[in-house]
Formats: C-alpha cells, structure tokens, sequence
C-alpha cells in the first residue's frame, strides 16, 4: 500500500493507472476465498483433515510393499485385453467421427442449420462420462469387454469429432477455393482439399485418445466392462494391497510405454 | 524430410522403393495390431434380454424421474450435483497450490542444473499416469470413503497436468524484469514476487480454470467408486436398473456441466 503513495509523490505526472483493475483483482481473490470457505464447510473438508490424512495414505503404501510379483502371469491376460478394449473403441470412435467432424466444420459450405445441431449432439455426448457409458453398456450386452469398448467407441467419438472438426476449420482455404473455381464438386473438394490437410492432425488427435482410452479402460472394469479394473476392484475388496500394487504398478507401465510410443509418432506426424 | 532430400540427391528409384517398403511394413504391423485386437474381444452375440433392457433403458430417460430434483431431507439431485461442484472446486484448488513448488522443480530456467528439472519433469508424469479412479480408490481406502477422498483425489491426480502447464508457463517467461532486478540487486525472493509471478499468475489462474473444467467431468464419476457426489446415487440407481433416475441424474450432470464451462470459459477469457 505504500509504494503507490510514494511514486505518485516523486513522479507527480505519472498517472497511476492501476488502482481501478487491482480492486477488482482483490474482489475476485475475496469471492475465491469466500467460495473455498462454504465449500470446505459444506464438504467437512479442511486443511486439518488434509494434514491427518496424509499419514493414513503412508500406512496404506507400507501395506502395498513388498508387491506380490506371484500375480503378475494372472494379471497379463487382462491387460492386454485392456490394450484392445482401448485400440479397438478409439478407432471404432475415429471412424465414426469422421463424418460427423465433415457435418460440424463451417467452411465446408454447409448450412448452420446442419452444423449447430451436430455441434450441440457432440457437446452432448462430451459431458456423459465414459463409466456412465459404460454402466450403460454393460446392462444392454451384458459384462465382458464389449461392452466397454462400445462406451469408449462413444467416449472417443466426441473427443475426436471436436478436435478434428476444429482441425478442419483451421485449413488453409486456398486449395479448396481452387478446387471450386475449377469445377470439383463437394465430395472431390473433402478428398483432395480437406482430407490432405486435415490427416495428419486426425491421426494425431487419434493417437492421442489412445492414450486417454486405455486409462479409460484402466477403470471401466470396475462397472464391469472388461479389463483389468475388474481385478483391481476383487484385490481391494480382499485387502490384498500388495496385489493391487501389482497391477497398479502393470498399469503405469503399459501407460508410460504407450504414452511414450504414441508421442514419438505424434512428432513425425505433425 | 528424407524421400525430399534423396530426390534432390538424385536416388529417386531407391528411395521410392525404401518409402514403399516402409509403407507396406506399416500397414502389416496394424493389420497385426488389429487382427490381435479383434481376435480378444470374445462377442457372446446379443443376449435375449437386451432389447426389452434398451426399451427401458430409454423409457427411463425419456421420463425422467423429476420426483428426485429436491427431497427435503437426504439425499436428492441438487445436493449431489452441489457436492460434486464443491469436490472439483476443492480438488482444482488444492491441486492449484500444491503443484506450484513441483511447476518451479520442473521447469529448466529455475535451475542451473538440468537433472533437477529433469527429476521433477519425470515426478510429474508418474503423478500424470496414474487414472483419477484409481487414485481416488485409493484415498478411500486410507481416509473413507466421502467428498473428502474426491477432494484428495482431483487434488493430486490434476498436480501432474497442472505442473506441466505451470512449468511450461515458468519457462516461457520474459527474461529482462529478471535480469534489471538482479541487476539493481534484488534477491531471490523479490525477483519471485516482482518479476517472475506477475507474468505467471494469469495464466495459472486460466490452466486452473481449464483444470476445473477437466475435474468436474470426473467429480460426476468419482462417487461410482465412493468418492461422493452425484456418482453415489447414481451407481445406486444403476444397480437397482432404476432408469428413470438415471435419466434425471444424467441430465443434471449436463446441466451442470454446460453451466459451469460457460461461467469458467467467460472468466477465463476476462483473466487472459
């Protein structure tokens, strides 16, 4: 508070330009803080309660360790069909979204009467969570990893369908500009013009849900949808924590080499 | 890059062949991936029940069971939805503070040596690995279940993400207010406060914003493992197949959803 005073006191010409914004800066950490009090008395969660808990996660970690490393051949089938639930639903969900992402894009030449609905029906499909999907599933085609892959083929299908209709939005328009003073017709112009420029990037974004769906697919087993979620929820359930070290231990393995993988192909495609 | 550069070389045919080589050897190495896919994805076929389950799964939200928006007492939607707000609000905030010293760890400008950052870039993306559903199973088993666990949950599941974007922030700063600060003798602490945060807080503040956005998603299902929140009824609701509450409850989470990426989603844009 003291330095406005005394700068305004040696440079009497220079105008403080500040103090309006700095009080609305004020105000909005006061709401925050306000927010954050009415949450934690409405949750019982204070920083207290944080403090004392941490010890309670160190014994829960002592329980883990050593791993049960025995369990480690029963856990490898599931895994891998982890690894399929998430490659088959993202490319399931890609493909889907292909036509879908060609609907919401504006500069395609179509009518907002098309691309808005198809805007509103991704946004949509964005804000339902892939266990919910997946809970879904399970009751229509019964447990198994079907039913899983059928959530992240939904799951996907929005996430890509977003990112690449707003890929193809951002295309040079030249070639396609070209493309109709020479006479091509709508299908030759997403072919030759859209398509082109608009590939790598989907490839991209479909690598990238790859990586996010076999995180998704780390888990949905614990609706039943397949995978090693389910294990994961049996070892907890037994308190056999040095089980469930076991395969969280798999699963951030598979998930750092996959993540690895995806990004290096990701480099050489954009 | 390298079928150009051998053109201009001169070895087209060579290089023709290699590229197609490698095309080829691409392609089989995904038919393999997805021949290997399909083959685990044992289908037992449709099951009899699942015509009669979709009819009623779609009878349930198309006829939402409105009943369930306010009970006075317990548990009903809008207390749900509030606890799950509450959860990410806590989570993002926790996360917000707790991943600033791990953000100054990783990023290569506050450190002289490269291992330090490179430490703390690693730590990151092991915290980053791990799905939020499991963590959060696993602070229920330390702490109980409840919003309590959420709130650990998001808070340590989203340090991993935010560190990343906080300490690519760091490092992308302008270097001058540093260096006249050094130079008229600051110390380190004043060169923190006075040159470094000023040009990192907003876009703190808009990765937060965007974190929240991330976290709300997640608070929804959290409470499936019991975590609190609306996942609580709704993996009640799930299991008795009761598909009218369901459908209320998934449209709430819309709702909540939408509302909150519209408010965040404007203040961010006032932030930056």
């Amino acid at each position: 508070m003291k330095t406005p005073i005394s700068t305004a006191a040696l440079k009497p010409s220079a105008p403080d330009l500040n103090p309006p914004r700095k009080y609305k800066q004020y105000a909005g950490w006061l709401v925050l803080i306000a927010v954050l009090i009415a949450c934690s008395v409405r949750t019982e969660v204070t920083p207290y309660q944080l403090i004392r808990g941490l010890p309670q996660m160190g014994i829960l970690l002592q329980e883990m360790f050593p791993p049960d490393w025995s369990y480690l051949p029963t856990i490898w089938a599931p895994m891998l069909e982890t690894v399929q639930i998430a490659i088959l639903g993202t490319t399931l969900g890609g493909l889907l979204a292909i036509p879908v992402a060609l609907l919401c894009a504006y500069n395609l030449g179509l009518s907002r009467f098309v691309s808005f609905p198809a805007r509103m029906v991704l946004n949509l499909v964005r804000t339902v969570p892939d266990l919910l999907f997946a809970a879904i599933f399970v009751a229509v085609f019964g447990i198994g990893p079907f039913a899983g892959m059928l959530a992240l083929v939904f799951f996907s299908f929005g996430i890509i369908a977003k990112l690449t209709f707003e890929a193809i939005e951002a295309i040079d328009p030249g070639p396609l500009e070209a493309m109709t003073a020479v006479g091509a017709n709508r299908m030759q112009i997403i072919m030759f013009g859209v398509v082109p420029q608009a590939l790598p990037y989907f490839m991209s974004y479909l690598l990238y849900t790859f990586e996010v769906n076999v995180r998704a697919a780390a888990v949905l087993g614990l609706v039943g949808a397949g995978g090693i979620g389910l294990l994961l929820d049996r070892s907890l359930g037994l308190f056999r924590y040095d089980r469930a070290a076991v395969i969280i231990l798999l699963t951030l393995v598979i998930v750092l080499v996959i993540d690895y993988g995806s990004t290096i192909i990701r480099r050489k495609l954009l | 890059m390298k079928n150009a550069t051998s053109a201009i070389t001169g070895k087209t045919s060579g290089s023709v062949f290699r590229s197609r080589i490698r095309f080829a050897l691409i392609g089989l190495l995904v038919i393999i991936v997805y021949y290997w896919s399909v083959q685990g994805m044992q289908f037992e076929g449709i099951q009899g029940t699942a015509g009669t389950v979709s009819k009623s799964i779609l009878q349930g939200f198309l006829h939402p069971d409105w009943s369930f928006v306010y009970i006075a007492e317990g548990e009903d939607l809008l207390r749900g939805l509030l606890d799950t707000l509450v959860i990410s609000i806590l989570g993002t905030v926790v996360a917000a503070v707790v991943c600033i010293p791990f953000a100054f760890w990783a990023s290569t400008n506050m450190s002289r040596q490269l291992a330090v950052s490179g430490s703390g870039k690693i730590v990151l993306s092991i915290i980053r690995v791990f799905p939020e559903i499991i963590v959060a199973i696993l602070f229920i088993k330390a702490v109980g279940p409840g919003s309590f666990a959420g709130v650990l949950a998001l808070g340590i599941h989203s340090v991993g993400m935010l560190g990343k974007l906080y300490s690519e922030t760091i490092e992308a700063i302008d270097r001058g207010p540093q260096e006249a600060l050094i130079a008229s003798g600051a110390n380190r602490l004043q060169v923190l406060r006075y040159a470094v945060l000023p040009q990192v807080i907003p876009q703190f503040l808009s990765y937060s914003l965007y974190r929240f956005e991330i976290n709300i998603r997640s608070a929804t299902t959290l409470g499936l493992v019991g975590a609190g929140g609306i996942g609580t009824p709704l993996i009640f609701a799930l299991q008795v197949r009761n598909w009218n509450r369901v459908g209320i409850i998934l449209l709430g989470i819309i709702v909540l959803i939408i509302l909150t990426d519209l408010i965040s989603g404007w203040v961010r844009r006032r932030i930056i």
